[in-house]
């Protein structure tokens, strides 16, 4: 099948059977790859009501019709599954070389179902495929084993792989790839380690079929001088996400000490050039990238060596607990993909930890002795690896800032800075109401990458709510998820303005369909829609209560910084959630209408 | 013509490696490419990138004379020419020659077609003319 490895890949944990199956033309057709096969096979396979770290559960890894292909980013893959973090849906992209890597080896899902007795992990060479004994990475760093499996099949094997907090399912657990590059949210890795699979090698061989070659020669080449040509690339290429650090510094964006405010009084030396001046070695991109925004630090005061930080670990483990030394956070970010958390919802729940000890909710003995203020670099680093083996206050906070939030009360839950269990990624939004909308309606919890909008709030007027703003956000949310579905990283048009019409041609000579970006934003609303309905098929009393923002942004307006004194009206957290669901066709309650449901074609039976 | 590269601006990406294997093969597939890029992680973080200098050494030594010279001066593999024999593999100064019987019925090589040095975001790669050693 043009395009694709043309195989789904399933792997019985329980029965250590791997069977290869035909990948469906018509699920190509209607879900093209992606986070589209992910949610078909989520909604398909997972029973309703399964525990998310139980046999029943699984985790799909697919890559998209763009991935590993002549295609500026295609480099991007997606894990689905049910999410241990927030008993929803999960689907973490991951970018790096392994999405590449099994499209050569033919495959375009890998589906890991069952449990397996012992630790185990899968071994994929081409059309060889089988189990292996884990027993001797079991309880080691991710970075450490992908190392060692480097080392023993050699470069061109691709590995994904979990660390200790994946094993005793820290509920946000990542998966970690290629040193640094991560599938970060939602606890994909503590699935994994359910399943005791300790880590994914691949290595493919072949090539991808495609339906016109002379074409897609043309529109690949056509997109990569558009990249190389763009005014932005030196700039960005230079300094990647952290070149936004200033930029929300000064918007009144950067989260600071747990979402309290939006700008850091000592955030300089976590601006962008500060760092590349001081910490970067090389730019370290994902496969296919003409503009790697992927940094790689020497970090000298702690003799390691460190991918990024990029933007989000610098605000979530940088100003949001307090901390702007760039050396300390590079070390935290290590820290954290060698034991195998993610690190945005690791600095989040800190910060929230940090808050509690400040005014006086968690003491000196709750903390294991930690002197747990903002700014405390030592019992940062300390707290990362007792949440990573679920150690005294590390087990409370491995559960997410929400369930420990409710665990200890005291008033804590209204400084929980999450939506629907998911702690929320490196925007403050206490001023920025698309983006604060775009949060409350992320399908899969408060996440940024669906609908980056808050250049949109500056543009427009921040404080606003109008239906213009709700329809911004819908559309992001149909359209950049997309590139998600296609394998391939979205940056190029964010960032360096990229004309977006130029993957069209390149989507067509790799597929052999022709598609309109209208055309692939109905899939996306599409997707959209099935992932929602999934959110009510697993949690009955799903509805507009899970939509609602952290409590922090309507009812405390930060005291310093650009967004001093600023703050979003309830009433009109209530008018945006209103707006957007007319919009979206979805009753009062958030959920879809019959009639939205028809129009994109989706049955009952396939969210029953 | 010959390709250079400067491997302290290369980003692993690949790219090189995917607009190569379409040149010299017509396929998507970057283990078929004519380049290699060495990644050192986790320390001390550094992509190492080998190519052709176009020296002629593989054509030198090719029992058959399948590596040929093209107007431009670079070597190239008849591929209807060659019989597997490995000859011209070890005698490569930067293993950019490569015989894998599982993915080709034939030797390649860099053409220096230069597509790589197209989709090169970082500009690690140039196609210049072959210096020559002056006494």
């Amino acid at each position: 099948m043009n395009g694709y490895g043309g195989n789904i890949l399933r792997v019985n944990l329980t029965t250590g059977g791997i069977t290869r199956e035909a990948t469906p033309p018509e699920l190509a057709r209607d879900y093209l790859g992606g986070r589209g096969f992910g949610i078909y096979f989520l909604l398909k396979e997972v029973p309703r009501g399964a525990d998310p770290l139980g046999p029943e559960n699984k985790l799909i890894v697919s890559p998209g019709p763009l991935s590993g292909m002549l295609a500026a980013g295609g480099g991007k893959c997606d894990w689905t599954c049910k999410a241990p973090l927030t008993g929803g849906y999960a689907s973490a992209s991951m970018g790096g070389h392994f999405t590449a890597e099994l499209k050569y080896a033919g495959l375009d899902s890998i589906i890991l179902e069952g449990v397996s007795s012992k630790p185990v992990y899968v071994f994929i060479d081409d059309k060889k495929s089988e189990l292996r004994d884990a027993a001797e990475y079991w309880g080691q760093g991710a970075v450490d084993v992908e190392k060692e499996l480097k080392d023993k099949f050699g470069e061109e094997f691709q590995i994904a792989v979990i660390g200790p907090a994946g094993e005793k399912a820290v509920s946000f657990a990542h998966i970690n790839h290629d040193f640094g590059r991560q599938a970060g949210r939602g606890g994909v890795g503590a699935v994994m380690g359910s399943k005791n699979v300790k880590a994914i090698v691949v290595r493919g061989t072949r090539s991808v079929p495609v339906a016109d070659l002379d074409a897609y020669r043309k529109a690949g080449m056509a997109l990569y001088k558009a990249c190389k040509e763009a005014e932005g690339l030196k700039e960005w290429t230079s300094y990647g996400t952290t070149i936004v650090v200033s930029w929300c510094d000064e918007a009144g964006a950067l989260p600071t000490r747990n979402f309290s405010a939006g700008s850091f009084e000592d955030a300089k030396t976590l601006y962008g050039p500060y760092m590349r001046e001081k910490i970067v070695v090389t730019d370290k991109g994902c496969f296919g990238c003409p503009c790697p925004c992927g940094k790689y630090s020497k970090v000298k005061k702690y003799n390691a060596y460190a991918e990024g930080p990029e933007y989000e670990t610098i605000g979530l483990l940088g100003s949001n607990v307090g901390i702007s030394d760039i050396e300390a956070v590079a070390y935290a970010n290590l820290l954290c993909d060698n034991l195998g958390i993610d690190t945005i919802s690791a600095g989040n729940v800190i910060g929230w930890a940090m808050e509690c000890y400040e005014k006086g909710i968690l003491t000196k003995q709750d903390t294991g002795g930690l002197d747990l203020k903002f700014g405390n670099i030592d019992a940062t680093f300390k707290l990362i690896e007792m949440i990573a083996k679920k150690e005294g206050l590390g087990a409370l906070l491995a559960d997410g800032v929400k369930k420990a939030s409710q665990k200890i009360g005291k008033g804590s839950e209204k400084f929980a800075i999450q939506v629907k269990g998911m702690e929320q990624s490196g925007y403050a939004t206490h001023n920025a109401t698309s983006m604060l909308l775009a949060y409350m309606t992320c399908d899969v919890g408060a996440h940024h990458n669906r609908a980056w909008a808050i250049t949109y709030d500056i543009q427009v007027g921040r404080e606003k709510v109008v239906p213009e703003k709700v329809a911004r956000v819908i559309w992001l949310q149909n359209f950049r998820p997309m590139f998600d579905v296609l394998g391939a990283c979205r940056l190029q048009w964010v960032e360096l303005g990229i004309d977006r019409e130029l993957y069209i041609p390149l989507l067509e000579s790799i597929t052999g369909i022709k598609r309109s970006w209208e055309d692939l934003e109905k899939v996306g609303e599409r997707i959209w829609n099935l992932t929602r309905l999934y959110w009510v098929r697993e949690n009955a009393d799903f509805g507009r209560a899970w939509d609602m923002p952290p409590a922090r942004f309507y009812t405390e307006a930060p005291t310093s910084g650009t967004t001093k004194g600023q703050i979003t009206k309830f009433e009109d957290v209530n008018r945006l959630l209103d707006m957007y669901y007319e919009q979206r066709g979805w009753d009062s309650n958030g959920l879809p209408i019959p009639e939205t449901m028809e129009k994109l074609g989706i049955k009952q039976e396939m969210v029953a | 013509m010959r390709l250079y590269v400067d491997s302290k601006k290369c980003s692993g990406c690949n790219a090189c490696r995917v607009a190569c294997s379409l040149s010299v093969f017509g396929e998507n597939n970057p283990k078929k490419a004519s380049l290699v890029i060495e990644p050192h992680f986790p320390a001390p973080g550094e992509y190492i990138v080998r190519v052709c200098t176009q020296c002629g050494e593989c054509a030198a030594v090719c029992p058959t004379e399948a590596i040929k010279q093209d107007a431009q001066g670079a070597y190239y593999v008849d591929f209807a020419e060659c019989n597997l024999c490995e000859a011209c593999v070890p005698v490569c100064p930067e293993g950019v020659m490569f015989v894998r019987t599982e993915l080709a019925n034939t030797a390649w090589k860099c053409t220096s077609c230069g597509d790589c040095v197209a989709v090169c975001g970082t500009s690690a790669l140039w196609l210049a003319e072959v210096e020559t050693e002056t006494a």
